[in-house]
């Protein structure tokens, strides 16, 4: 009952879906506005049976009812009942039918909370929604329908992959689904712009929500991800340039940029073409993702579905949508109106640097992706890893961040580099004297890494030197500077927060990676290893019997300088129904340092391998994504209109056109 | 009926979710437009200007430059008032009234199974004295043998229960677990090597072969053994060695010895006679399993008929039709089976405790629904 109700929730979703593509746009078309509002009450009625479905499926996951494929496949009754939860997603066809689901919230959501929109804008975007929706349903009900049914239900199911036992399953593909789906409303609202043929400053005010959304949630899923990779796989790696690592950087590269582009578009009602050619890369890069992962052509922990014929399937959606949007693109772009106008040196024209080398941070990305995989089908086995990123990437960032704290002080129109430059002179003095000391304390390492920290430093120290710029800080008195904070816009706030998030995060990725200490050996009982001035003795080894598996966990005593710190205890947990095993490390917080310690295979004499990391700063490198994330919904609730207020001309200059 | 007054009831509501809007006519709809948005920005300009965060001449700009959008969005506003097209809205309200059930179970009748009860846990794990207590039982064995291995008299329980279950693996490394925490002795030596046989889809392999050996070393009676020795040679194709084997079996055998009839039918066939047709009983349909192809169904069909025949007499035999069906499913022919069991349907049909104890039955033969 359970089970057929939420299989026929989700196909009535697609039948309304198929409507909801259909009948707006004839309404549009006709100037019909009840025609035009069935959009809207469709978008809800969705949203209401995706939600049915969703939950249908959770049920059956939590009642552990075998007598559903995906269930037996996925789960195991003796799960404790938050994987029972999370496994829901933990699998190829459940994860897709979170993905529809967050897709039909997001199209709810626009058509709930989407007054404020030209009714003709509403029925558009919403049928593009639908149009994604579509594809989406029957890709799930034709190649990957979770609600199959097995006529003789077996006992016992075959449990979840136990990697994904845990509680970062939970939080990281939500968010990130939250991420990539949300860009699909920029996209159908750019889609919606080039079938009506009108764009305008206001079309930014009324997106700028919805990117900042996803844009929050997909920079909190790769970091929780990032997190999650780092203590469960045990080898204390948090980024390795994997195909499925890169295929959600590369929408939150153009994220970043469509983000930053609106702005301009907001504000100035310039770089109208350009926002709505991101708008369409960044979703159609989020597509991208979600074929990389599922078609079978990569494997990695994330690629669950290696069958071909969905492969086939979602690249076809590929084609059609990405193929479809860039056509229209091309033949509409030319008839929108061309917008403000701006100097090189000015607010926009820093705005136009940060995308042109977040995009080609992009291409690079994408180049490092995809390039290995054509050559595999080639017959050329190669692989594209950290060397070429270093070499590419990592320098188109640098760049990058040096003009960070520029940009927010430049004024809009026609800027003052010179006088930005003088006003950054406190925080250029604070790098230089960072890198002076850094280099000073340690003398070891790379060359670059006490400029790189420098870097970080400058960044932090433009987000706050613009702060006090704006508040007046130490040149007002402190009572006009208070109501001054108060009344600065929120999302001056936010991108304060974030630019700083970018530095810190840079601090935390430079030390983690310069100055990293290991310890890799074979310990008997009281067995002591000095790591980064830690000491840790094995206190022995114990086994443990969980809810669906066996451990092993080795007690560490940590001390330094003969002073007991704490206990640390990594497991390496076995799994009977999927006969694999998991390596649970043991971290402990230092400040921002953590030690983590993980266990290898055990010998015959009682010795166990053990990896143990000292990881200077490491969680700066989360703690900054957390503070860009924070600055976003900073400027998420700022429901304030933005003006960007330009600098009106003093002497005669030559203005550049906007595009 | 209930899952189709689900189903009914849902579908009414998607319908109703495209018709509402439909029914409402022209009334004037709050929306935005692009000059809301300007005259907002515009009053935000005041309000910074008003706050010092921008300067007056700045202001000033920004005002002119919104101006001059606010004028060009006011033009192009569209003029003309919404319409209402009555034919467009019939059609769409058609398209839902009609289309939307139609899609709907286009879609689904192929993919779903209304007919499939759900069946979580909760239920399975009441369902006690079925078929499905045995597995659950197994299960929990299992669960137990996993948290202590040496429980000797757990494996022991375990191994023979999962020969039944048909999962002759399990069941061959159940019986190692048992020979090395209760000891040696004939028969487990002789189950295993029946396990490793029965693994092997009937063949007494080199390595079972060894353990029906020992178990003949270690008790030169046992009957088991001297069943398999005796098979092995026949499958080598020694057939005297293997009529020697069985016959001395017979000699041997106690006279209501339930394998008795397997031995002499296994004699018959390789020639050394004097053989009765066995009833048909649940060991023979199993040791069956282990002839050759030709010889087990020529030795079965003739069984299996005369019980048929028997149950279209006198159908009220539940164990003699459940014993039949099982005999159609060893045989392979699932067809057969299914026909039987409508039969026997049929047969008890008035009988609810007889049915009853039917259903389970096929349920343990996995041929429920």
């Amino acid at each position: 009952m359970i089970a057929e109700s939420g299989h026929y929730a989700l196909v009535l979703a697609l039948g309304l879906a198929l409507i909801q593509s259909i009948v707006p746009l004839i309404g549009a078309r006709l100037r019909d506005a009840a025609l035009m509002n069935v959009a809207r009450s469709a978008a809800l009625a969705q949203l209401l049976f995706v939600g049915a479905s969703f939950i249908a499926l959770v049920m059956l996951h939590v009642n552990s009812d075998f007598s559903v494929a995906n269930v037996y496949e996925n789960s195991h009754s003796m799960k404790p009942l938050i994987y029972k939860i999370t496994g829901v997603w933990g699998n190829h066809e459940g994860s897709m039918l979170l993905w529809v689901s967050i897709l039909a919230s997001f199209g709810g959501m626009v058509a709930a909370f989407g007054n404020n929109l030209p009714l003709s804008l509403r029925a558009h975007v919403l049928a593009v929604q639908a149009w994604i929706a579509s594809a989406f349903y029957l890709f799930i009900l034709v190649t990957s329908n979770p609600f199959l049914r097995i006529a003789n239900p077996p006992i016992e199911g075959r449990d979840l992959n136990p990697v994904l036992q845990d509680i970062g399953l939970a939080v990281h593909p939500p968010m990130l689904y939250l991420g990539y789906v949300g860009f699909s409303i920029s996209f159908s609202f750019a889609i919606a712009a080039l079938m009506e043929g009108r764009i305008d400053a206001a079309w930014a005010r009324w997106v700028r929500p919805w990117t900042l959304v996803a844009w929050i949630f997909l920079t909190l899923g790769i970091a929780m991800g990032s997190y999650w990779a780092y203590y469960e796989l045990g080898w204390g790696g948090w980024w390795f340039w994997d195909p499925v690592e890169n295929a959600s950087l590369m929408p939150w590269l153009a994220g970043t940029a469509l983000l930053h582009s609106a702005l301009v578009m907001e504000k100035r009602n310039a770089l109208k073409v350009w926002t709505i050619l991101l708008s369409i890369l960044t979703f159609s890069l989020s597509l991208l993702g979600t074929f990389l992962v599922r078609s079978g052509v990569i494997t990695s922990v994330h690629a669950f579905a290696t069958d071909p014929t969905r492969g086939v399937f979602i690249l076809l959606i590929l084609c059609l949508f990405i193929g479809g949007s860039l056509s229209l693109f091309a033949g509409r772009a030319t008839s929108l109106k061309q917008g403000g106008l701006f100097a090189p040196i000015s607010r926009e024209g820093a705005l136009v640097l940060n995308n042109l080398l977040l995009s080609v941070a992009c291409a690079v990305v994408l180049f490092g992706t995809l390039y290995p995989l054509a050559m595999e089908a080639l017959d050329f086995k190669m692989s594209v890893g950290a060397p070429f990123y270093n070499l590419t990437f990592v320098p188109l960032f640098a760049l990058l961040l040096l003009a960070v704290p520029l940009g927010p002080m430049l004024a809009w129109k026609r800027g003052d580099l010179l006088g930005v430059t003088q006003r950054l002179l406190a925080a250029g003095v604070a790098a230089l004297v960072v890198i002076a000391i850094v280099w000073a304390w340690t003398r070891g390492g790379s060359a670059l890494a006490p400029l790189a920290i420098g870097l970080g430093v400058f960044v932090i120290g433009g987000a706050m030197t613009d702060l006090s710029e704006r508040t007046g800080l130490f040149r007002l008195p402190f009572a006009t500077t208070l109501h001054r904070a108060r009344g600065l816009p929120r999302s001056a706030w936010g991108a304060a927060f974030a630019h700083a998030g970018l530095g810190i995060a840079l601090i935390g990725i430079v030390c983690e990676t310069t100055w990293n200490s290991e310890y890799i050996a074979t310990m008997k009982q009281n067995d002591v290893a000095h790591v980064a001035g830690y000491d840790l003795k094995l206190d022995g080894l114990s086994q443990r019997q969980g809810p669906n598996f066996r451990e092993m966990i080795a007690e560490f005593n940590v001390s330094r300088d003969g002073e007991k710190i704490s206990v640390m205890t990594p497991s390496k947990r076995n799994f009977t129904t999927r006969g694999s095993s998991t390596t649970e490390a043991a971290l402990l917080t230092r400040g921002a340092s953590q030690l983590y310690v993980s266990l290898g295979d055990a010998t015959a004499d009682g010795a166990i391998a053990v990896r143990i990391y000292h990881k200077p700063l490491v969680l700066l490198i989360w703690w900054g994504p957390v503070l860009m994330a924070f600055g976003g919904m900073l400027s998420l609730s700022d429901r304030r209109l933005r003006v960007g207020a330009p600098k009106p001309a003093r002497a005669k200059q030559r203005l550049q056109p906007a595009e | 009926m209930t899952l189709w007054f689900v189903f009914a009831l849902m579908t009414v509501a998607a319908i109703f979710a495209v018709l509402l809007p439909l029914g409402r006519s022209g009334r004037a709809q709050n929306q935005g437009s692009e000059v809301a948005v300007y005259k907002d920005q515009l009053a935000e300009i005041e309000r910074d200007l008003a706050a010092g965060l921008i300067a007056a001449p700045e202001a000033e700009a920004a005002r002119v430059e919104i101006s001059r959008r606010l004028l060009a969005a006011a033009g192009s506003e569209p003029a003309s008032e919404p319409t209402s097209s009555l034919k467009w809205r019939r059609a769409a309200a058609v398209l839902a009234l009609a289309g939307l059930p139609l899609i709907a179970i286009s879609v689904y009748m192929p993919l779903g199974s209304p007919r499939l009860q759900d069946f979580p846990l909760a239920q399975r794990e009441r369902g006690a004295g079925s078929g499905m207590a045995l597995e659950n039982l197994v299960v929990q064995v299992e669960q137990h043998l996993e948290k202590n291995p040496t429980d000797g008299r757990g494996w022991n329980v375990l191994a023979p229960v999962l020969v039944r279950l048909g999962r002759f693996d399990d069941a061959v490394r159940a019986y190692r677990n048992s020979l090395t925490y209760n000891g040696e002795s004939s028969e487990r030596r002789a189950d295993l090597g029946e396990a490793i046989a029965a693994a092997a889809g009937g063949v007494v392999t080199a390595e079972a072969k060894t353990e029906f050996e020992r178990a003949h070393g270690l008790n030169a009676d046992d009957p088991k053994a001297n069943y398999f020795l005796g098979l092995a040679a026949e499958q080598d194709g020694r057939k005297d060695d293997a009529a020697n084997i069985w016959r001395a079996l017979l000699a041997k055998a106690p006279a209501d010895a339930p394998w008795r009839p397997l031995v002499q039918t296994s004699l018959a066939r390789v020639g050394g006679g004097g053989a009765t047709m066995p009833a048909l009983s649940d060991e023979t349909v199993a040791a069956s399993k282990d002839m050759n192809e030709g010889d087990r169904n020529a030795m079965v069909r003739g069984m299996v008929e005369r019980l048929a025949t028997r149950l279209k007499q006198n159908g009220d035999d539940v164990e003699g039709w459940l014993r039949l069906v099982r005999a159609y499913l060893v045989m392979g022919d699932r067809d057969k089976a299914m026909g039987a069991s409508t039969d026997a349907r049929q047969a008890v049909a008035n009988d609810a405790a007889r049915l009853r104890q039917l259903n389970e039955g096929l349920k343990t033969l996995g041929l429920d629904g």
